[in-house]
């Protein structure tokens, strides 16, 4: 007869069958007896953050950078509250995450007990699945499903509310190999007749466009989407979520597309004539307005693992539900199988007509600027590190000038806040980002206003030894608030600007960090390198950049991807 | 889907989330006790519908999903009704209640309390033939709803 364990024992070594290296968290009374076994162990390495949305962020940058699950550790009521920002990110991102929540005793639920909310019905928006422990014997598969419920189909946050009281009492500990649930069995393999039916609309297409999302990252799809694009002589977009799904480089790839895109990717999405979506889901960032973004000439081709992401926004023609590597390996051969070619003469046409978007030189900036320009800054920071760092960024201006000055070639080296925006979750993001890739180049492409929304981070990072790069674009405003005031709201900047700012430099230092300001543009590439040069150090750079630079192009709430605002 | 804690504010919290309207909903275990049946009625366009049945599929504990109006399917709600009774309209409801089969099931002197079965519309109907004033409670389950014939939801 086995040991019996008891159910913080159970938790621990759940995380240990699972392979899990790395937890975020943070203690409090309904936790102890995890944080005792957590303790008595060493399998499983335990990140203390300064708060609980930094927990979660933290392991939803080890999620993003890595092919892992991220985990989080926190206790019930203001530990579940304050993690909720972080999981509502991961959802709208479809990060894989377990979150494990502490809960008051099962005898005190419902009683309004010291640090009791009622987790599980809090986070049922927002996350995958939500689940609540009453009894030790349900733990270990409970625990089962839900880092299987998070990293299969289309992925997730899944939360384990656990009360006090059965992290203590004790049963016999069996984690089970393999699981499978009849409510839930996610659809991986495409429909044959579909793809075929793709492949064909493929071949015949004169102006085609591949418009590629975070689902081709989140199923290492990467090479298969470069390899389908590159057989084809098509082009190809990514979403923000998608960056690095294609490599930027390539002669191929348009950029970005959506309200702060590249005009020669808006303007291709508008007029082609067959669109191939793969893992995206037209949201209104990306395509606009839908009425604007119809084109009853355009037909449409959507691959997605989640039936509910088709035809939700807009109709698509050929709906293909599965999996996008399984979905784009199958069309890739049947294509190589096909004797048809795709139509030269009419791509060429079609290339022609992009390089004349392409012209329009949308991206373009005042380069001889005597204060910094931000983009420059990315630029540089993208030189210097010659397109191989992982990048972390905040939400606002700063967030649309990485994604469209920073090229990125590889997938998992983009991290950002695509659907929920949550500024704040740059650093604590980078700091996962760094203990998943102890060697790689991390930097947070931040601003002043977002910085200091977790800024309290610098402690864990200096705890950790992380040696983040923080490029804070200082433009002491909230950036894009202040761009929609000046195009929407008549140049009237309520409460946007950032006034009594910290000294960056000082604040870095009494973390124990290194500190640099700059503040002209012949000083940006030098303090890049100086900061890169140390290795073992976080080094955060306070750029002063200009206060009234925007995002361009842009296409204003309401309207369509052809109707942008260029500079 | 699953008999388990809280599936059903799972379904409730999609529907208001997403801005979908319940016009009924009645739910109860059925003959595997693991499993609960919820017959669920919403209106809306065939986008919002099919909307609606894929987002219902992604909850976890929904095991299958069916919309019943894609074939032919039976409706019933339970109403049970209580009315004023007294005098001449003791008779006259009596009379009313047999014309839509549905049964006295309590009876005091001065009121009935009439369980009647049948499609929502039955109900509104049987509403509307007895004396608006004469309607003291009334208390519906919502409508349950199964295919006809060999149409079986099967998990």
């Amino acid at each position: 007869m086995s040991v019996e364990l008891t159910g913080a024992e159970i938790t621990i070594r759940c995380l240990q069958e699972e392979g899990v290296q790395c937890i975020f968290g943070y203690p409090g009374g309904a936790v102890l007896f995890l944080y005792d076994e957590l303790f008595k162990q060493n399998k499983v390495r335990h990140i203390l953050v300064r708060h609980e949305q930094a927990a979660v962020h933290a392991a939803d940058g080890y999620a993003r950078s890595s092919d892992k699950v991220g985990v989080a550790l926190v206790t019930s009521g203001p530990g579940v509250t304050n993690a909720v920002t972080g999981i509502a990110t991961a959802y709208m991102d479809s990060i894989p995450m377990v979150v494990i929540s502490g809960q008051v005793p099962t005898s005190a639920i419902g009683l309004d007990a010291f640090q009791e909310v009622d987790t599980v019905g809090i986070t049922r928006p927002c996350v995958k699945h939500n689940f609540l422990v009453k009894d030790v014997t349900e733990l270990a598969l409970t625990i089962k499903k839900a880092f299987f419920i998070a990293s299969t189909g289309r992925p997730g946050p899944v939360l384990v509310d656990i009360p006090k009281d059965v992290t203590q009492q004790k049963t016999k500990f069996v984690y089970p190999e393999k699981i499978t649930m009849r409510s839930y069995n996610p659809v991986i393999k495409g429909h044959a007749r579909q793809i075929k039916k793709a492949a064909e609309l493929i071949l015949s297409a004169k102006r085609p466009m591949i418009y590629a999302g975070g689902g081709v990252i989140l199923s290492d799809a990467a090479s298969q989407l470069t390899e389908l694009t590159q057989i084809l002589n098509f082009p190809c977009t990514n979403t923000l979520m998608g960056l690095g799904g294609y490599p930027a480089t390539d002669k191929q790839s348009l950029g970005m597309l959506g309200m702060h895109g590249t005009y020669e990717a808006n303007m291709a999405m508008q007029y082609c004539d067959v669109l191939v979506a793969v893992g995206a889901r037209f949201d209104d960032r990306v395509i606009g307005n839908p009425k604007h973004f119809f084109n009853e000439n355009r037909k449409i081709i959507h691959i997605d693992i989640d039936p509910s992401s088709i035809s939700k926004r807009v109709k698509v023609d050929i709906p293909i539900v599965g999996d996008v590597l399984d979905v784009l390996r199958e069309l890739i051969k049947l294509l190589k199988a096909e004797k048809k070619e795709p139509d030269h003469s009419a791509l060429k046409e079609w290339w022609k007509q992009i390089d004349l978007w392409r012209e329009r030189d949308c991206l373009k900036y005042d380069r001889g600027s005597k204060i910094i320009k931000p983009q420059m800054v990315i630029e540089k920071l993208f030189q210097i590190t010659k397109g191989d760092a992982f990048i972390t960024s905040d939400v606002g201006q700063h967030q649309m000038w990485a994604a469209q000055f920073y090229k990125f070639d590889k997938p998992r080296r983009w991290i950002n806040s695509g659907g929920l925006g949550t500024m704040g979750f740059g650093m604590p993001a980078a700091m996962g980002v760094q203990l998943a890739n102890p060697k790689g180049k991390v930097a947070c492409i931040t601003g002043e206003a977002s910085i200091q929304m977790c800024i309290q981070e610098l402690s864990t990072c200096k705890q950790y030894k992380l040696p983040l790069k923080i490029i804070n674009l200082n433009n002491r405003y909230m950036g894009m608030v202040r761009q929609w005031q000046e195009f929407f709201h008549g140049n009237r900047y309520a409460e946007s600007y950032m006034d009594a700012l910290p000294d960056f430099v000082k604040l870095a230092e009494s973390y124990g960090h290194v500190g640099i300001k700059i503040e002209k543009p012949e000083d940006v590439e030098g303090a890049l390198k100086e900061a890169f040069k140390m290795k073992d150090k976080l080094v955060f750079m306070d750029f002063i950049t200009d206060q009234t630079e925007n995002v361009f192009p842009m296409v204003p709430g309401g309207k369509g991807l052809s109707e942008m605002i260029l500079v | 889907m699953e008999n388990e804690a809280g599936a059903l504010s799972r379904v409730a919290g999609l529907f208001s989330a997403r801005g979908y309207n319940i016009e009924s909903l009645s739910v109860a275990p059925t003959e595997d006790p693991t499993l609960s049946r919820m017959t669920l009625v919403t209106i809306g366009s065939d986008e919002i519908v099919e909307q609606v049945t894929k987002q219902l599929n992604k909850l976890i504990e929904v095991v299958k999903i069916i919309d019943l109006n894609d074939g032919n399917h039976i409706e019933r709600e339970l109403m049970l009704v209580k009315v004023r009774a007294v005098g001449a309209d003791r008779e006259e409801i009596k009379r009313l209640t047999e014309i839509f089969r549905g049964c006295i099931i309590d009876v005091t002197d001065k009121s009935y309390t009439i369980e009647l079965t049948g499609t929502s519309s039955k109900l509104d109907a049987f509403l509307e033939a007895v004396e608006r004033s004469a309607v003291l409670e009334t208390v519906r389950t919502g409508a349950s709803g199964i295919g006809r014939g060999e149409w079986i939801l099967k998990v």
